[in-house]
């Protein structure tokens, strides 16, 4: 890339270079008056294309999702007042996943700051609890090297959004442009190393296990620890499971995965959670989705390592006995050099003893469902999916029931092929995750699977997809319902179906076609496959799946909010 | 469990709201909070004053240094530490209660520095007890006005917290 130095440049100048040289591919924005300079200095170049999405919320999901499938930083531009508002719940959600974003917004000039001016909003100060970290550029002279930082801190240590808001008159200044080349910040330094004697604490712990565990999180496919936690796994022969976020983190069609644990875990993984005696946690955090009620957790003794980068995950809700902070993938490294020599000396007996003790927890067979219904299970829906797009799918999802289904149901081998939204549960993600997934991976299969309310929650980003070609598979799993909310109303509300019925839902199918889209409604389980194998062979063409589901089906096994992990409520109980 | 933790911080817009946001995110308590410039003007100096448990104290810590603008966090009441309050306390000082005003002021080592007819404003500094038992001391309706900076904190000897 060319460097000009010394060069005057405007602000919306600098803006736009600065994204040149971090190698933004897209940008997924919105206009408005605010950010027109950077809008025109956008349209006078071609390296960093544009993605104009319908609504700010979209595009920065968009962002987000071309983030969490490529591990480049997300970038995204929008206006300032309503353009910074709507993209809140974005950026919240990004945060509470810990995805690298640069969110660009505009602002009123800065001699209108704090004048309530037109399509004012102190924009720092309402992001400020859902960022990484953020500024405000009142002087043209910092922007360039405030870009640089926030390209930094997005996506260092523990990522995250990172916002720069850019008052309107700094963007149409003049100065001299220098991007610098290095960050280093005194009150800002990542640890990378884990520390050498912790580590091996570790290491005597995991030889001495005789009922070991290891749970793995977000923390491993954000930091690119698959393949260092996949070796550790196997060369160990312990049982492992992954959070809802750590999905890909470990082969789901290996047999020492357990599946997914937590609140809608398989009965195996969340017993020997339980049960376990030495817990190797690898970047994630025991949230209240995972482990329920700690104090139900910590009745039985077991020793606690856990590898994450951010200290503060460390003994939040869980006190730990090797706490080790450092980059996953570097304290792996140390963690497998020590303990590779001794591979053969582990307690072979009881390992033997406790996978047995798994096996009979497997064999309850907690995810089966009704394989002969005349109605279709959504369950046997994504099993569908699962076998025609061959395992190797990206997919997308919006929060509730089908979202469950999906992480129990599709065996994801490769990390960041399950892009979802984990710690917020913004319903209305997966749509425009999804158009950044298939803009960072072009040519791939791309589904998302979503509900008919979620879907309704982004839907104009269906115009989106057209304006850029994005053969997005949309699988509706339509139940009518906001399916768990319906069925926490079952369990704990006598079940009085208080407005969780979706009427007056629109014909999808015309809908879709209405976007210049192609729609297929499924309403009988023989259609599922052939509809799914005719759409997933469309490459050039968005299809809209509206998939008549059954209104009755609940996601199994369920451990009720605020329980212990084992106390679940199975498909047969009821 | 009372705790005083000492920050040093970038000298920076809103890197305060940052600190107090987090606080009152997270459900923490602040007793009090003081925050000025140090003798390195890009670095403010801040005392928070709060309460919880050793897990509460821990995350708050932690928490603190996750902050991207906070240099350095320390627990002060780890270890041997000096804490000072200002009270600034306007007293009813009529000609009958003057003597015994004065006299009280002495007593707590506090000065008066500004006086009008019925009227003392007395300055005093001290850790928090000192400054409560001063209030005590006094008749209540004598009153009129107090206020407090909260306390600020120092290491004794060589616990030093720079950068």
């Amino acid at each position: 890339m060319d460097r000009i130095k010394g060069v005057e440049l405007s602000g919306a100048e600098i803006v736009v270079r600065c994204l040149q040289e971090e190698g933004v591919e897209y940008v997924f924005g919105y206009p408005g008056g605010a950010v027109l300079y950077i809008y025109d200095a956008l349209f006078k170049q071609d390296k960093v294309r544009h993605v104009l999405v319908r609504h700010e919320q979209g595009a920065v999901h968009a962002a987000d999702g071309y983030s969490r499938s490529s591990h480049k930083v997300g970038v995204c531009l929008v206006t300032s007042g309503p353009g910074v508002t709507n993209a809140v719940t974005g950026i919240a959600t990004a945060y509470m996943d810990s995805i690298p974003l640069v969110v660009i917004s505009g602002q009123v000039p800065t001699h209108a700051i704090g004048q309530d001016a037109f399509q004012e909003c102190d924009t720092v100060g309402i992001t400020r609890p859902c960022v990484k970290h953020n500024f405000l550029v009142k002087d043209i002279k910092d922007l360039a090297a405030t870009i640089k930082k926030a390209f930094y801190l997005a996506q260092s240590g523990r990522p995250g959004p990172v916002l720069v808001d850019v008052p309107k008159d700094v963007t149409a200044m003049l100065t001299e442009y220098q991007y610098p080349e290095t960050v280093s910040m005194r009150s800002y330094n990542p640890v990378r190393r884990g520390h050498a004697g912790q580590i091996k604490k570790a290491a005597r712990l995991i030889a001495q296990a005789k009922r070991p565990m290891v749970y793995a999180g977000g923390g491993v496919i954000l930091s690119n620890a698959a393949p260092r936690l996949t070796e550790l796994v196997q060369l160990l022969g312990f049982p492992c499971t992954n959070t809802l976020m750590g999905l890909g983190g470990y082969p789901g069609t290996d047999r020492q995965f357990l599946g997914m644990l937590g609140m809608h875990g398989t009965y195996e993984a969340n017993m020997a959670m339980q049960h376990c005696d030495v817990l190797l946690a690898i970047g994630a955090r025991f949230d209240d989705r995972v482990i329920g009620d700690p104090a139900h957790f910590a009745q039985n003794p077991r020793k606690i390592i856990h590898i994450d980068v951010d200290p503060s995950s460390i003994s939040k809700r869980v006190k730990v006995d090797v706490p080790i902070v450092g980059n996953i993938p570097d304290v792996l490294d140390d963690l497998l050099a020590l303990l590779r020599p001794g591979a053969g000396e582990r307690d072979a007996a009881a390992l033997d003893a406790w996978w047995q003790q798994i096996e009979t927890w497997r064999g309850r067979n907690c995810l089966k469902y009704d394989r002969a219904s005349k109605i279709i299970k959504p369950q046997f829906v994504i099993e569908k999916l699962y076998e025609v797009t061959g395992g190797d799918a990206f997919v997308t999802s919006d929060v509730g029931q089908h979202q469950m289904w999906a992480a129990q149901f599709y065996k994801f081998d490769k990390p960041r092929r399950w892009i979802n939204s984990g710690g917020l549960g913004t319903m209305g993600f997966g749509l425009p995750a999804a158009m950044g997934v298939q803009l960072a991976n072009r040519g791939a299969t791309v589904a998302c699977v979503t509900g008919e309310s979620s879907i309704q929650m982004c839907l104009q980003e269906l115009s989106t997809c057209k304006q850029y070609r994005l053969p997005i598979k949309i699988v509706n799993l339509n139940n009518r319902y906001m399916g768990m909310v319906r069925q926490w109303q079952q369990f704990f509300h006598g079940n009085r179906y208080s407005e969780s019925y979706m009427d007056a839902l629109p014909d999808f199918v015309k809908l879709a076609e209405g976007y210049g889209h192609r729609g297929v409604l499924i309403d009988k389980p023989a259609d599922v496959e052939p509809a799914l194998r005719e759409a997933f062979a469309c490459k050039d063409e968005l299809v809209f799946l509206d998939v008549m589901t059954d209104q009755a089906e609940n996601v199994y096994p369920m451990v009720p909010g605020g329980k212990g992990i084992t106390e679940m409520i199975l498909s047969e109980e009821l | 469990m009372r705790r005083v933790i000492s920050i040093l911080v970038e000298n920076e817009a809103g890197a305060l709201s940052r600190i107090s946001n987090m606080f009152s995110a997270r459900g923490y308590n602040i007793e009090s909070l003081t925050v000025a410039p140090t003798e390195d003007a890009s670095l403010s100096r801040m005392t928070i004053v709060t309460s919880g448990s050793e897990d509460v104290i821990e995350q708050i810590t932690k928490q603190l240094n996750k902050l991207v603008e906070v240099v350095k966090v320390v627990d002060l009441s780890e270890a041997e530490h000096i804490e000072r309050e200002l009270m600034l306390i306007k007293v009813r000082a009529g000609a009958k209660e003057r003597e015994d005003m004065k006299r009280m002021t002495d007593i707590f080592r506090g000065r008066v520095i500004d006086v009008s007819d019925n009227t003392y404003t007395i300055e005093l500094t001290g850790d928090g007890r000192k400054l409560d038992a001063f209030i005590q001391a006094l008749d209540p309706g004598a009153i009129i006005e107090t206020v407090r900076s909260g306390a600020s904190g120092i290491g004794r000897g060589n616990r030093i917290l720079r950068v």
